[in-house]
């Protein structure tokens, strides 16, 4: 079949397509995106009928998932990790509904937190849910399970998570296809009582789960994807997982291992190889992209058994993402590290590109709040977080989507007045809603700042649920009409938006400022679009 | 045969337009490739990168080993300065001259060039004023790359077919200019290597 040269996302997607999904589910987050994106812009999907549903949050696309698999279809539904959390009670109740239809669970997580607020294993909550984990080492692989995920969930009736870095997300390389499977026609679950998680059912439900685990083992001690490497030596035994693999194998030219090495893509761990290695071997070195998981197992609360090496005892880095030179150091091989980057060399971070709608929103808010004491704007996640840097230093937080109108809530009900959120238009709809509810409830003072760009800029522009109506939602949230204040933020408009926010920050009540003008990038976008239509018409 | 290259440059430059051309040669070769690149956050004007890996072998590691690159092929003189310890010892570092100021504290233009100088194996040239004087300033990254080309271990022919292949939808103008801006930056290279 066709090779083609696919980032690993782009693989993902293509396999989701083979493998005869009938929707995706998503709400994008770095480093994930690039999967629903090519999904939606995939003419084979389209002539497939294959939809990309791009969804409120996580939360609201894994449901979606969940009842598109109760109906019988295939679906896959992809986040970053962090996505995974915000869609965890869902997630985690699936696991003990069981699905109908094929359902594959992708998280994207991000060591070293390239695009992130943190560095957390989606394969702990794999563990947790007591669900199959897929790892792949690379893009074909990373193709070929989802074909074996989509088996294995319609084969034991479960959700299967896969989980991917950064890395192998964003790189290409050569991918075979396979055949295209047909997708499945709508049929309900033969038990209608399966979904019902009432006490009664949940608890026979969870006895199955749990009884599924050894062949959960099985499968992956049979599929192929976890390997047994012998070696020569056997003074130490080696454990990889996911991509890591590919970094032990670039230390050797020859590409052969003296060590038995046993790659782990596949969970829960296949216990008979692992106790072959252990057995065969004096020590035990563990690289995992991401947390000690497998090592923390091995090595057991008070580390009285096995010589276990890795995370924990500093042979490797305790966080951050591997690389070949990480996993050279930890084989003990010389490593050259004299050159450094010239001193010349400035750090260079990302910051809002010009003429971004942004930019006068955080001049027109600092101005109003310079002679206040600092502290007391509370931010989200976007593009808008970037006034955190020079020369705005605007914001003074960014925890989780949704958390600046709730952190904002509860600094005004510690007395901090004014208090200031500010918050990207996707984020709103996200999960601001809910905290502005509860502002409208206890009539909190507080001034919420929505950042309307028409689009969700910061993972590269998809379509934003509630741009253009940030109004008409506030309103029907309870926000007072005469509070609810619409500014374009533009330079010229400077004394305009300087005089309402003052307005607003005196406001001893609920008050939203919605700062509506487009995102420069997407005007841009839509400019060409605009330009080549006209041309070839 | 082995090619291991970082692509330098600063987010909105474009550098993966050099990185899928390259690509294109090499799958038209019948190489093994690997592509990393960087998507997200940097990508709003911050420094970013691509590790491009050619093989005639199946290739493991996404990311280049550290002091293992063949080559720095920056697109911005102080980015290409970043990736130094990426570069082995033999390596070539070939860059643009033209600066992308967007950060308050950039560095004298004299320091810079002053240590990209230092390096035993280097091309410098104005890409940006190459393109321009063949009236075709889109194509500065094409100058770049024709002036890596003589020290990729590739034939020339198949770095131009593979512009052809992927500006041909543009048209015969769009193609020729870019071929005449690789031509440019491969004259430029040889005569100052
Ligand atoms: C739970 C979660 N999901 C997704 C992301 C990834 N993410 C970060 S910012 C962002 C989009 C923000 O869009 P918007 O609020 O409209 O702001 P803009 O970037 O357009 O300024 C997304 C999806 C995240 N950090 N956390
Ligand atoms: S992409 Fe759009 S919203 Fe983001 S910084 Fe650029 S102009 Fe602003």
């Amino acid at each position: 079949m066709q090779r083609m040269l696919l980032l690993g996302d782009e693989a993902i997607a293509q396999a989701a397509i083979d493998a005869g999904i009938s929707a995706m589910y998503a709400y994008p987050g770095t480093p994930s995106t690039e999967i629903p994106e090519y999904v939606d812009h995939s003419k084979e999907a389209r002539a497939k009928g294959v939809v990309t549903h791009w969804a409120a949050n996580e939360k609201t696309a894994m449901e979606g998932a969940i009842g598109m698999a109760y109906a019988g279809k295939r679906t896959m539904v992809t986040m970053k990790h962090v996505g995974l959390n915000v869609a965890a009670d869902p997630f985690m109740n699936s696991a003990i509904t069981g699905t109908n239809g094929g359902l594959v669970v992708l998280a994207a997580d991000d060591p070293s937190m390239h695009s992130s607020q943190n560095e957390q294993d989606s394969r702990v909550y794999g563990k947790f849910a007591l669900l199959p984990i897929l790892e792949p080492v690379n893009q074909q692989e990373a193709y070929d399970m989802v074909h074996y995920g989509f088996e294995i969930s319609e084969k034991y009736h479960v959700p299967v998570l896969m989980r991917i870095t950064t890395r192998l997300a964003h790189s290409r390389a050569g991918v075979v296809r396979r055949e295209a499977r047909e997708q499945n026609p709508l049929k309900l679950p033969e038990d209608l009582k399966q979904y019902i998680l009432l006490p009664a059912i949940a608890r026979r439900r969870y006895k199955a789960l749990l009884g599924l685990q050894a062949d959960f083992i099985r499968e992956g001690a049979e599929s192929g994807f976890n390997k047994y490497i012998d070696g020569k030596d056997k003074r130490m035994g080696i454990i990889t997982t996911g991509i890591a693999y590919n970094y032990l194998l670039e230390n050797y030219d020859d590409r052969v291992v003296p060590y038995p090495v046993l790659k782990i893509s596949q969970y829960p761990m296949p216990r008979p190889l692992v106790e072959k290695l252990v057995q065969e071997t004096d020590e035990i070195l563990v690289l995992e992209e991401g947390y000690p998981v497998i090592e923390e197992l091995l090595k057991g609360y008070l580390s009285l058994g096995l010589k276990v090496k890795g995370r924990l005892d500093g042979t490797v880095p305790r966080d951050g993402e591997l690389n070949p030179v990480i996993v050279a150091k930890a084989l003990g091989f010389p490593v050259d590290e004299e050159k450094c980057i010239p001193e010349v060399v400035a750090p260079r971070p990302p910051s809002l590109c010009p003429g971004c709608p942004h930019a006068d929103t955080y001049n027109a808010i600092n101005e109003c709040l310079k002679d206040l004491p600092k502290g007391r704007v509370f931010s989200d996640i976007g593009c808008y977080t970037l006034g955190a840097l020079p020369p705005y230093n605007a914001i003074n937080s960014c925890v989780d989507m949704g958390a600046s109108i709730t952190m904002a809530k509860g600094a005004s009900d510690a007395g901090l007045h004014p208090s200031v959120a500010v918050i990207g238009d996707s984020t709103f709809t996200h999960s601001g809603l809910t905290g502005l509810l509860d502002c409208v409830t206890d009539k909190t003072p507080v001034t919420v700042f929505v950042l309307d760009n028409g689009t969700t800029a910061m993972t590269g522009g998809q379509i934003s649920a509630g741009t253009g109506r940030i109004d008409q939602i506030c309103k029907g949230l309870g926000v007072e009409e005469e509070h609810i204040r619409i500014l374009k933020p533009l330079k010229k408009n400077h004394e305009e938006m300087v005089k309402v926010i003052s307005e607003e920050l005196e406001y001893k009540g609920v008050s939203v400022v919605i700062a509506k003008r487009e995102c420069i990038v997407e005007l841009n976008k839509r400019m060409r679009e605009k330009f080549k239509n006209k041309q070839s018409s | 045969m082995k090619i291991d290259i970082i692509l330098a440059g600063v987010g909105g430059q474009g550098i993966l337009s050099i990185a899928a051309t390259i690509g294109m040669a090499a799958v038209d070769m019948g190489l093994h490739l690997k592509q990393a690149e960087v998507h997200g956050m940097s990508q709003r004007g911050g420094d970013v990168q691509s590790n491009l890996r050619l093989s005639n072998r199946e290739i493991y590691s996404d990311l280049i080993p550290r002091g293992q690159a063949d080559m720095i092929l920056s697109v911005e003189p102080m980015e290409s300065l970043r990736y130094i310890p990426m570069l082995s010892k033999s390596g070539w570092l070939i860059t643009s001259t033209e600066p992308f100021v967007n950060i308050p504290n950039y560095p004298p233009m004299e320091e810079v060039m002053a240590e990209i100088r230092k390096q035993p194996h280097h091309i410098a040239l104005n890409a940006d004023q190459i393109a321009k004087e063949l009236e075709s300033p889109k194509s500065a990254n094409m100058v770049m790359l024709g002036a890596a080309s003589p020290f990729l271990d590739m034939p020339f022919e198949k770095l131009e077919k593979a512009v052809h292949t992927i500006f041909g939808k543009k048209g015969e103008e769009v193609v020729s200019k870019n071929i005449a801006a690789l031509r440019a930056g491969r004259e430029f290279a040889e005569k100052n290597r």
